[in-house]
C-alpha cells in the first residue's frame, strides 16, 4: 500500500513541475511575440526624440542617448498638426454621437416591435452591411459635392452617420437583455413609448452602447480613403490624411515623421489602455454573429 | 393603443431609414448604374454603354496588376494571420489565469487599434533602404541590403507584413471568444483519455473552432481586398511618385475616377470589388450551413 501511495505523490509532483515548466515556456514565447508586436511602435516614439545622427545608429537605441524635442518643434512649425488632430476629434465625436443615436433607437425598434415590415428593413440593413464602403464612396463623394459640404466636417460625417453593425449589435442586446414583461408593465402603468425608451431601455443598454461608442470613435479616427477624397484642403485634413500627405513631401525626414506620428499615437494608445475592456468587448462582439 | 405604438415605431425609424437610403442605398445603386455608363465628371450627359467598361477592364494591364496585387495581399495576410492567431489565442487562453494575460491581450491588440498612418510610418522606417534596421540587420549578417519599398515584389511583401501585423490582434480576440465558449467537459474527458495538450488543440480545438476560422478568414480577406492606406503610405517614396506605389484595387479606382476623370470606368471596378466580396460572403454562408446540417 505504502509504495503505491509514494509512487502517486511523486508522479503528481513531477507532473506538477512539468506543467510549471511548460507554462513558463509559454510565457516566454508569448512575451517575445508581444514585445515584437509593440517594438515598431516603441521605436517610432523613441525615434521621435532622436537627432538625425542617432537615427542611423546600429543597433537602434530604445532610449535616445541625447533626447531632443527639435523634431516636434519642427513638425509643429511645418504643419497645422494640432488643427488636423482637432478636425479628427470633432469628426470622430460627431460620428460616434450619430451612430449611437441611430443604432440605439433603430436597434430597439427592430428588436422589440413585431411588424412584418420591420423584417424587411432589417434585411436591407444587413444586406448593405456586406457592401464595403470603398464600393460606393465615389458616388457618395458626388452627393457631398452636390450638397456643397466638401472640405468640411459635415462632408466627412456624411460617410459615417450610420453603422449597420451597430444597429445589429443593439438589436441583439435588446432581444437578450431586455425582458418584454418589463416593457409591458411600464405600458400598463401608462408610460409613453418615448419615456420607456429613454428611461428604461437606454439605461439597460449602457454597456453595449459603451462598447459600440468606442468602436465607432476609432472607426472614424482611423478612416482614410473617405477623408482623403472629401477633405482636400490643408485646413480640412484629418490627422490620418494630413500625416499621409505630409510624408510624401520633398523635405521630410524620418525624425519629423516619427515626431508627428508619436504625437498622434501616444494619446490614442493611452485612450485604448484606459478603455481596453470596452474595446475588447466591442470588437469581440463583432464575431458573435449567431 | 396599438395604433400609437405603430406610429412611435414609424417615427423613430424614419430618420435612420432616410439616412440609410441617402448614404448607403442610393450610392450603392449609383455605383451599379454608373458602371454601365461613360462619365467624365465634366460633361452633363452620361451615355449608356452597356458592359463596355467591364470589357475594357479585362484587357487593362493596370487593372490586372491591381487585381493581382490585391489578391496576393489578401491571401498573403490570410495565410500569415489565421494559423498564427489560432496558436497565439490557444496559448493566451491556456495562460488566462496568469498575471500576464492582460498584457498579452493588449500588446497583440494594440497594432489593430492604433491609427493606421502613424503605425505605417514605423514600418516605413523599418523597411527604409538607407536608414532602416532591417537592412542594417541584413548587412551585419552578411547579406546584401535590399530596396524593400521600391522593388515591385518586395514592396507587396512589405504591405502583407504591415497588414498582417494589424490584422493579427483582431483574429486573436475573436479566437479567444471562441476558446472561452468551448465545452470544458469535452477537454476534461480527452485529458482523462490521455490526450496531450497539442493533441487536444489539433483534434478538438481546431475542428470545434472551424466556424470562427471561417468567419475570421472572410473578414480578413474582405478587408484585404479593400487595402489602400497601407499601400499608400508604405509604397509612396519621398517624392510621392505614383508609378512606384503598390497598385491595389482601391488605388486604381480612385486614380481612374479623380485623375483620369473616368467615373463610370471606376464604378465598374467597384462592382468587381463588390462581386469578390459577395462571392466570399456566399461561400462563408454555404460552408456554415453545411456544418449546421451535418
Amino acid at each position: 500500500m505504502r509504495p503505491l501511495l509514494e509512487n502517486t505523490t511523486s508522479r503528481g509532483m513531477s507532473r506538477h513541475t512539468k506543467e510549471r515548466v511548460i507554462n513558463i515556456a509559454i510565457d516566454v514565447v508569448l512575451t517575445a511575440v508581444c514585445l515584437l508586436m509593440i517594438l515598431p511602435l516603441v521605436f517610432l516614439v523613441s525615434n521621435a526624440f532622436k537627432t538625425p545622427q542617432e537615427m542611423l545608429a546600429w543597433p537602434p537605441t530604445v532610449i535616445p542617448d541625447d533626447p531632443t524635442v527639435a523634431n516636434f518643434r519642427a513638425v509643429l512649425a511645418d504643419t497645422p498638426l494640432l488643427r488636423w488632430i482637432g478636425n479628427s476629434i470633432l469628426f470622430s465625436v460627431l460620428s460616434t454621437v450619430c451612430i449611437l443615436a441611430t443604432s440605439a433607437i433603430t436597434g430597439y425598434i427592430l428588436g422589440k416591435f413585431r411588424y412584418r415590415v420591420l423584417n424587411v428593413f432589417f434585411a436591407i440593413i444587413l444586406a448593405t452591411a456586406i457592401v464595403p464602403f470603398e464600393v460606393y464612396m465615389i458616388p457618395l463623394y458626388f452627393q457631398a459635392k452636390a450638397l456643397g459640404i466638401l472640405n468640411s466636417t459635415w462632408g466627412l460625417l456624411l460617410g459615417y452617420l450610420v453603422m449597420s453593425f451597430g444597429i445589429f449589435l443593439i438589436r441583439q442586446n435588446v432581444i437578450h437583455s431586455i425582458p418584454d414583461e418589463l416593457l409591458e408593465a411600464a405600458r400598463i402603468d401608462g408610460a409613453g413609448e418615448l419615456w420607456i425608451f429613454l428611461r428604461i431601455v437606454l439605461p439597460l443598454l449602457r454597456g453595449a452602447l459603451g462598447a459600440l461608442g468606442v468602436l465607432a470613435f476609432f472607426q472614424a479616427w482611423t478612416a482614410f480613403a473617405w477623408p482623403l477624397i472629401v477633405a482636400t484642403t490643408r485646413d480640412s485634413y484629418t490627422i490620418e490624411v494630413g500625416l499621409a500627405l505630409f510624408q510624401t513631401g520633398f523635405t521630410v525626414d524620418l525624425g519629423r515623421l516619427s515626431a508627428a506620428s508619436a504625437l498622434v499615437l501616444i494619446p490614442s494608445i493611452t485612450l485604448f489602455v484606459l478603455l481596453r475592456r470596452n474595446f475588447v468587448q466591442g470588437v469581440a462582439s463583432t464575431g458573435l454573429k449567431e | 393603443m396599438q395604433h400609437k405604438r405603430w406610429m412611435f415605431a414609424l417615427l423613430a425609424l424614419l430618420p435612420t431609414l432616410a439616412i440609410f437610403a441617402y448614404v448607403r442605398i442610393y450610392p450603392i445603386g449609383d455605383t451599379l448604374r454608373l458602371s454601365l455608363h461613360k462619365w467624365d465628371i465634366l460633361s452633363k450627359n452620361k451615355p449608356f454603354i452597356g458592359f463596355a467598361n467591364f470589357e475594357e477592364l479585362v484587357g487593362d494591364p493596370l487593372f490586372r496588376e491591381a487585381l493581382l496585387n490585391t489578391t496576393i495581399i489578401a491571401f498573403g495576410v490570410l495565410l500569415i494571420t489565421i494559423p498564427l492567431a489560432l496558436v497565439l489565442a490557444a496559448l493566451i487562453y491556456h495562460r488566462t489565469r496568469s498575471r500576464l494575460a492582460g498584457f498579452y491581450e493588449a500588446a497583440i491588440f494594440i497594432p489593430h487599434v492604433v491609427s493606421l498612418v502613424p503605425a505605417a510610418m514605423a514600418w516605413k522606417w523599418i523597411f527604409d533602404a538607407r536608414l532602416g534596421p532591417l537592412n542594417a540587420l541584413l548587412t551585419s549578417a552578411g547579406f546584401a541590403p535590399k530596396s524593400w519599398l521600391f522593388d515591385p515584389v518586395l514592396s507587396v511583401l512589405c504591405v502583407i507584413v504591415l497588414c498582417s501585423w494589424q490584422a493579427l490582434g483582431y483574429a486573436v480576440i475573436i479566437y479567444l471568444v471562441g476558446f472561452k465558449s468551448l465545452p470544458t467537459s469535452l477537454y476534461e474527458a480527452a485529458e482523462l483519455d490521455g490526450a496531450s495538450a497539442p493533441q487536444r488543440f489539433w483534434h478538438l480545438s481546431v475542428p470545434l473552432l472551424k466556424p470562427i476560422t471561417l468567419y475570421v478568414s472572410v473578414v480578413t480577406l474582405v478587408s484585404g481586398f479593400n487595402v489602400y492606406a497601407q499601400a499608400f503610405v508604405l509604397a509612396s517614396d519621398a517624392q510621392g511618385a505614383p508609378g512606384r506605389q503598390v497598385r491595389v484595387l482601391v488605388l486604381d479606382m480612385l486614380e481612374n475616377s479623380f485623375r483620369n476623370y473616368r467615373v463610370g470606368y471606376a464604378a465598374s471596378e467597384a462592382v468587381v470589388l463588390l462581386a469578390i466580396v459577395l462571392v466570399l460572403t456566399v461561400i462563408q454562408f454555404r460552408l456554415l450551413r453545411e456544418k449546421g446540417r451535418s
